[in-house]
């Protein structure tokens, strides 16, 4: 077995050009080494603003495997602290999510803390005196992550010092969350509707390179998508189509209009599918929405945003947006072969409702753990989490379309049904993974 | 007088609301998809207390045409997920009648119930309440609306491949 820990060039021999060597999906060495590397050198999702509108709001997530809080501060900044007390380890929350107050306060001895994490408060403080206690750890309070930027109420967190500055890390990428937001007539998010949350026993890049996979729809979606297509057939002629169906059907389409939707690749690992069209492309008309898209932003404004039909935007490492339906996407590390998917949804303030009934739907039918696109997707990754042990080719082929002369953190747009978005984001991964080593 | 004389007893809404889980454990969807009439839905609620399905989420939330395609899915050959098939266990207390109204034509009965599903080496058990609402249409009941309420509804769960 080789030690990956301390061993740059082990790490880097894991990424070919054009195949990945297994270890990358199923060894535990190298999913501590991504937590301690990629989830600290990178800015990673936290959580939205609208989330904790109030000062004392907080929400509980991770950052990696990091157990961290965004909480609104009472000046209004939003925080993002580890969430232990300093003291002896204890989760500060007691909810998930909530209002705190003014304060947090430990539940175990009643330390308590403001909102940006530093210390308030200790029962008893004089046993403390002439202890040295300001030095110690605990004496600083809860320990805050201190790069944290809120680009238009999405919230992302980098645990290093080491790593790109947030423009630079997303740079154009930042075009996709950008639409998805102007998509609001007011310009604005809230998330809405309530998260669904789906279980995997396999990798969590397994999930992250599905993303721009379009060569898989109409092969693993065939039992669902392709039965709908089959049952619809069968409706009484002059049926309205149903929403359920306009959203099932296009996992269907042809290889043709995979390739032609093309691939847009960034530097730092992002990407995304459906630069010209999208499998969301040929939705029904929203009545009055246009209208108060044209109100707000004129009328070439409006029809600009409401054209772009992004389909699966990576954010690297964790999260997928869609942007036309207000859709995120967050694949939460637990273990080398366990990840936690997380499917959120948006409102977009001030349109009409039934853009949110839409979204609810799509993210119901596909990616709720009762989804029958779902269990198609997430049989092939535990097949894939499986096969993977077969010592006698221990590699993952990411070659379809590759050029020779494809170079790592450029711009560039091509065929959509090429795998450089897959060799992109282990491009990053080799980079941010051994960045600090 | 033909409606007094079709209308159901309470032990016809039990008999029902037991006949439908075991028509689910032994794979009789097609029968099963019948029970359900053409403007009904199997609703699992994703929030403790859900009262609405249209602007918050849910497990499913599906008219007679989804539930179509999942049965029909079930039997795909190129349906992977169901190689091998899942089997799923039904175990229901009595159902408690918490409506019976022959004049609005509506009955509702409260069922707490364990469910097993299981596929190859895992069995997985799902705690939960079903509601029924029931009507009679023409001449037979039918379901306008079954409701399962999973206890823990807001976990996060691995595949739910079959029908509580």
């Amino acid at each position: 077995m080789v030690e990956y820990r301390g061993n740059v060039e082990a790490i880097k021999s894991l990424v070919r050009e054009t195949e990945v060597h297994r270890d990358v999906y199923v060894s535990d060495e190298i999913f501590q080494l991504e937590m301690e590397n990629v989830f600290a050198n990178t800015w990673v999702y936290v959580g939205h603003d609208s989330q904790i509108p109030n000062a004392g709001d907080y929400f509980g997530t991770t950052i990696g495997t990091q157990p961290v809080l965004m909480v609104r501060h009472t000046d209004g900044k939003v925080h993002v602290l580890f969430n232990r007390c300093p003291h002896k380890g204890t989760r500060i929350t007691t909810e998930g999510c909530g209002n705190t107050g003014k304060f947090f306060r430990c539940p175990y001895h009643a330390w308590s803390f403001k909102t940006d994490g530093s210390l308030l408060a200790i029962p008893l403080k004089k046993g403390y005196e002439n202890t040295g206690f300001e030095q110690s750890h605990a004496g600083k309070g809860m320990s805050a992550v201190k790069h944290v930027h809120n680009y238009r109420g999405f919230v992302f967190a980098k645990l290093n010092d080491a790593g790109p500055e947030f423009e630079e890390f997303f740079s154009e990428s930042l075009s996709s969350l950008d639409n998805m937001i102007d998509r609001s007539p007011a310009g604005r998010l809230e998330v809405a509707g309530g998260v669904l949350r789906y279980m995997h026993n396999c990798n969590w890049k397994m999930l992250v390179e599905n993303q721009t996979d379009t060569c898989h729809p109409m092969v693993a979606h065939e039992s669902s998508a392709g039965t709908a297509v089959d049952v619809w057939k069968n409706a009484p002629p002059g049926s309205k189509k149903p929403m359920a169906v306009e959203i099932f059907v296009p996992f269907m389409s042809p290889y043709e209009f995979f390739e032609n939707m093309g691939i847009r690749v960034w530097p730092n690992g992002h990407g995304h599918t459906g630069v010209h069209h999208s499998i969301h492309s040929d939705y029904s008309v929203v009545p009055g929405y246009f209208e108060q898209m044209t109100a707000a932003y004129g009328e070439a404004r409006a029809k600009a945003i409401l054209d772009e039909n992004r389909h699966n935007t990576v954010y690297f490492p964790n999260i997928m947006i869609k942007g036309p339906i207000q859709l995120l996407r967050v694949f939460r590390p637990i273990s080398a072969n366990k990840t936690l998917v997380e499917s959120w949804t948006f409102r977009l303030v001030d349109a009409p409702d039934l853009l949110l009934e839409r979204t609810l739907m799509y993210n119901r039918l596909i990616n709720a753990p009762t989804s029958v696109v779902g269990h198609d997707d997430l049989e092939m990754y535990e097949r894939a989490q499986e096969g993977l042990h077969v010592d006698a080719n221990p590699w993952v082929n990411i070659q379809r379309l590759y050029d020779p002369g494809e170079v790592a953190d450029t711009i560039a747009v091509t065929n959509g049904t090429t795998e450089w978005q897959m060799r992109n984001q282990f491009r990053a991964w080799s980079k941010f993974m051994t960045m600090t080593m | 007088m033909s409606e007094i004389s079709n209308a159901p007893t309470e032990q016809d809404i039990i008999s029902f609301v037991i006949r439908e889980a075991r028509m689910i454990d032994q794979h009789r969807f097609e029968e099963w998809l019948e029970l359900f009439a053409d403007d009904g839905y199997y609703w699992m609620p994703l929030e403790w207390g859900q009262t609405e399905a249209r602007l918050t989420t849910s497990l499913m939330y599906e008219d007679k045409l989804l539930l179509k395609i999942r049965v029909e899915r079930l039997k795909g050959n190129r349906t992977f997920s169901q190689k091998p098939k899942s089997r799923c266990h039904h175990v229901l207390q009595t159902p408690q009648i918490d409506k019976f109204d022959h004049d609005a034509n509506e009955y509702v009965t409260w069922t707490p119930m364990h469910y097993v599903e299981t596929r190859l080496d895992e069995q997985t058990l799902y705690a939960a309440w079903a509601t029924h609402t029931l009507a009679m249409v023409d001449g037979a009941l039918k379901i306008k609306l079954k409701r399962v309420d999973i206890v823990n509804c807001d976990a996060a769960f691995g595949n739910i491949q079959l029908f509580m």
